[in-house]
């Protein structure tokens, strides 16, 4: 099981020629999935994807989704491999080009990899394509052999037909079946003869030996002849601009040969990267902070602390809360401060490009084809279709990758047009430049007020405050109505409780400050209040917090199970424990998948939390690789872990006040708590998995930090420099 | 200037400043691109490879300070190399697996000096090495296993 190629040189890649070869591929008008997007409509049925099956066996899983380590190219290889009966070892998996017309993630309306929707976009259509592949395979073998469709098995990548002892690979009809028009209708497999969907096999991933002998290539991998290395100086503050710049003592550096001004900055142009970074470090730029955001995290936390005393935009609301809050019983308040986070994926930003006075040929870990496209065709002057882009292996992303405005692409396509016309240049940026480059998690507060009498919880107000990442972008269509950004209160503005009297309004703060979607998106802080305040309520109503949470989940069954599944695997028996610690617990629904969790927790001699273990149950549907769901949940735990102990991007008087991994903390090995994960079985259609681990960890610590005799910490990080 | 380095078991040269780290180096002027760029501080271990079968932080380490052969990911080899990498796939360990040669390195260099890690003997040997997917708990069973694979070997 390996790879297939990712050339790192400038060949021209092959992918799609499909010469003597097998290639499935139906597409869908762009126009028509974005339609079934806003319809929400059931997933469409026609496969965007492509298979390749070529005359030496090789079946070649082109993939539309960005494998930025959550396991795409296994998961779609394993969706196909299924209903085409190959051997797991015949599968390879190839990036899909840019094209939108062909390979749009129908979810989202455009060729994106975001929402944890790439299995659930690319189930259908991966295994119906793989059940064309197989049918023309048999249809090619029946003429071949003279003898009834009917009569052919398929197994482990054998066609064979029983009575005339015939057999052959796949490769021996790849050309013949080719010729042969897509049949209409397939049937696909029952879920009860599934031997790959579901299975669990050591060394599953199509990535693994790559990516544990260094052969895997990045983006920082590229290479070519004459290529230079780029990085870019920015404005310290977030909305500065260049007023002005001195390259003489930059220039003066070795192997520096260019520097031109952009609009994101000041470009330093080097023949590779430590002339770059001389080079930049030597460059003298003074900035114009006019458009500035010049406050301080703190000034904004205190402002929003004021004006969510203020109800917002409601965003949901129902029967009469401020009249149950003023009828008696015990009244409780909390507020919650979350701050900007950094993404801060292993491989800072970066692309490689070669632009050569007609056509852009880009090739980075991109997450966001169609929208990276045309921000390259814009600063170019060319269509889309002259932007190609190939999608290499991510080193990791959060979200990061995907950005609305496209800024890396644009920023790309400017220091290639700044050269001469055919000078491959690669842009980097350090990881200090990714730390302070902005595109944070929003910071946020949340306010609550809620009531609790006769041991149920009467009332629920929760007043918020952030910046919207929506409102404005070209996003703005799927996630905003009369104003409202639903992505600001997800997991807030609809609970997995029935109360009553319930109100969740919204204020949307401004900034220069550029934010973005955090793996889990907002759920990254609603979880987190939600999950603490009902833990608190339901403390003071006396109830035990898996019990108590139940009994107001009849509306939620999904995650009713998955709490039940995760009380039963860590042995559930309240929040205290004999050992010294405490257990807390959590239950979140994101991107349509339940998630709930047990942290046992205690605090040590420096009075800093330490997490032992973490149960997890998941109901995420049909579960395609059960060990890439548990990896990923194990890795949301680490992930999430790690920023709500130590991380935040404190800003001082409008400049970041952290720049790396010596101050942006990070989990660390010695950190990580023991996990057991559980995947609960479930016949529904597969969702998400890659963020929902994510956003029941920090309040379950929480929990047990309460349950510890200590507080739920009122301001993330828990641990603060 | 001109510095002459053993990488690999390939005596190079190369005409490079003399702080140029030696990251850059291996990167730019060798073109071993396995070993990776995550800080430049020496906080993460991205870089990680060996000096004199040492691991070393590549970023922050002159090239006109290096001292002993160099073994980057491109080359590591013998029973631990093997048992880890094959523990590592067996395992799925890597997620993104931007981090995964500097963690593969570090792993090698402790099996080599102590084939029986404990829990806290691989938290010593493999906390400068950061992975931000947090592969963390299949990176110590993984480390296990391969301890294992070299004891019955």
């Amino acid at each position: 099981m390996t790879m297939g190629a990712h050339h790192t040189t400038l060949s021209r890649r092959d992918a799609l020629k499909g010469a003597g070869a097998l290639v499935i591929g139906l597409s869908l008008p762009f126009g028509a999935g974005k339609a079934l997007a806003q319809a929400r409509g059931p997933a469409p049925v026609d496969p965007n994807a492509f298979i390749r099956i070529g005359a030496d066996d090789v079946v070649t899983v082109i993939v539309k989704h960005t494998e930025m380590g959550q396991g795409p190219y296994t998961g779609l290889a394993t969706i196909a491999a299924e209903e085409l009966d190959a051997d797991w070892a015949q599968m390879r998996v190839e990036s899909a080009p840019a094209n939108v017309a062909i390979y749009a993630n129908s979810l989202l309306g455009a060729q994106l990899t975001g929402g944890s929707t790439a299995i659930a976009n690319s189930f259908d259509q991966l295994r119906r394509a793989g059940a064309m592949a197989r049918a023309m395979l048999v249809q090619a073998a029946a003429a071949e052999w003279k003898v009834r469709t009917t009569d052919i098995a398929v197994a482990k990548g054998v066609i064979s037909h029983k009575a005339s002892g015939r057999s052959a690979g796949f490769g021996k009809f790849a050309a013949a079946a080719a010729k042969l028009p897509a049949p209409k209708q397939v049937k696909l497999k029952d879920a009860s003869a599934f031997t790959l969907i579901g299975k669990d096999q050591p060394g599953r991933r199509v990535d693994s030996a790559d990516k544990s002998t260094g052969r895997a290539k990045f983006t920082i991998d590229m290479t070519a002849p004459d290529m230079l290395t780029v990085l870019v100086a920015r404005s310290p503050r977030f909305g500065g601009r260049v007023k002005s710049f001195d390259a003489a003592e930059a220039l003066k550096v070795k192997g520096v040969v260019a520097v031109r001004q952009i609009s994101s900055g000041v470009a330093v142009y080097g023949r590779g990267m430590w002339p770059a970074i001389k080079g930049r470090k030597a460059l003298k730029v003074a900035w114009d902070d006019s458009q500035a955001e010049m406050r301080g995290t703190d000034e904004m936390i205190a402002a929003y602390l004021e004006q969510t005393r203020k109800p917002g935009r409601v965003h949901r609301a129902t029967g009469d809360v401020d009249k149950a809050l003023a009828a008696g019983g015990d009244v409780i308040e909390a507020d919650y401060v979350f701050p900007y986070l950094a993404h801060a994926p292993m491989e800072p930003l970066d692309g490689f490009m070669v632009w050569d006075g007609t056509t852009a040929r880009a090739r980075f870990g991109s997450q966001g084809q169609t929208i990276d496209q045309g921000a390259i065709a814009k600063v170019l002057g060319i269509p889309m279709e002259k932007v190609e882009i190939e999608t290499l292996l991510a080193g990791g992303s959060f979200g990061r990758r995907a950005q609305a405005t496209a800024h890396l692409a644009a920023e790309l396509a400017e220091v290639a047009k700044a050269m001469p016309v055919g000078t491959p240049v690669k842009l980097v940026w350090t990881r200090e430049d990714d730390i302070h480059g902005g595109y944070y998690r929003p910071l946020f507060v949340h306010r609550f007020r809620g009531a609790v009498k006769d041991g149920r919880i009467t009332a629920w107000s929760n007043t918020m405050m952030g910046q919207s990442f929506m409102i404005g972008s070209p996003f703005e269509s799927f996630a905003v109505k009369d104003g409202i950004d639903s992505i600001m209160s997800e997991g807030a503005s609809e609970l997995l409780y029935e109360i009553a009297d319930f109100r969740c309004d919204v204020h949307v703060a401004k900034s220069p400050v550029p934010t973005l979607w955090w793996r889990s998106v907002g759920h990254t802080h609603t979880g987190y209040a939600v999950e603490c305040f009902v833990d608190q309520l339901l403390a003071a109503a006396g109830q035990d917090p898996v019990a108590g949470r139940l009994a107001m989940m009849g509306k939620s069954p999904r995650a009713a199970g998955a709490l039940k599944a995760v009380a039963e695997l860590a042995q559930w028996k309240g929040p205290q424990t004999a050992n010294g610690r405490a257990r807390g617990v959590a239950v979140v629904e994101s991107f349509n998948s339940y998630v709930a969790q047990i942290a046992e927790v205690s605090v040590g001699t420096d009075g800093e939390p330490r997490v032992h273990k973490v149960w997890a149950a998941v109901d995420c549907g049909i579960a395609v690789n059960p060990d890439i769901i548990r990896a990923q949940v194990e890795g949301g735990i680490g992930y999430a872990l790690g920023h709500a102990l130590y991380a935040e991007v404190p800003l001082v008087e409008g400049v970041p006040a952290v720049s790396n991994f010596n101050d942006y903390r990070s989990l660390r090995i010695n950190e990580m708590p023991e996990i057991e994960v559980v995947v609960v079985p479930s016949t529904a259609p597969p969702t998400g998995i890659g963020e929902p681990g994510v956003p029941p960890l920090a309040p379950a610590v929480a929990n047990a930090l309460a349950a510890l005799g200590g507080k739920r910490p009122a301001r993330l990080p828990m641990v603060r420099a | 200037m001109a510095y002459s380095i053993k990488v690999n078991g390939t005596d190079r040269s190369v005409d490079v400043d003399e702080d140029t780290p030696l990251l850059w180096v291996i990167r730019d002027d060798l073109g071993l691109t396995g070993t990776k760029f995550g800080c430049g501080v020496a906080m993460c271990g991205a870089c990680t490879v060996h000096m004199d079968g040492q691991p070393l932080r590549s970023c922050t380490m002159p090239v006109s300070g290096v001292t002993g052969e160099i073994t980057t990911i491109e080359a590591v080899e013998g029973p631990e190399a093997k048992a880890v990498q094959d523990a590592w796939v067996a395992h799925d360990v890597p997620q993104c697996g931007y981090c995964q040669s500097g963690q593969v390195m570090s792993a090698v260099a402790l099996l080599r000096e102590n084939p029986t890690p404990s829990d806290s003997d691989i938290d010593l040997a493999m906390n400068g090495n950061l992975c931000r997917c947090a592969t963390y708990v299949r990176i110590r069973a993984a480390i296990h296993s391969a301890a294992k694979t070299l004891a019955a070997a």
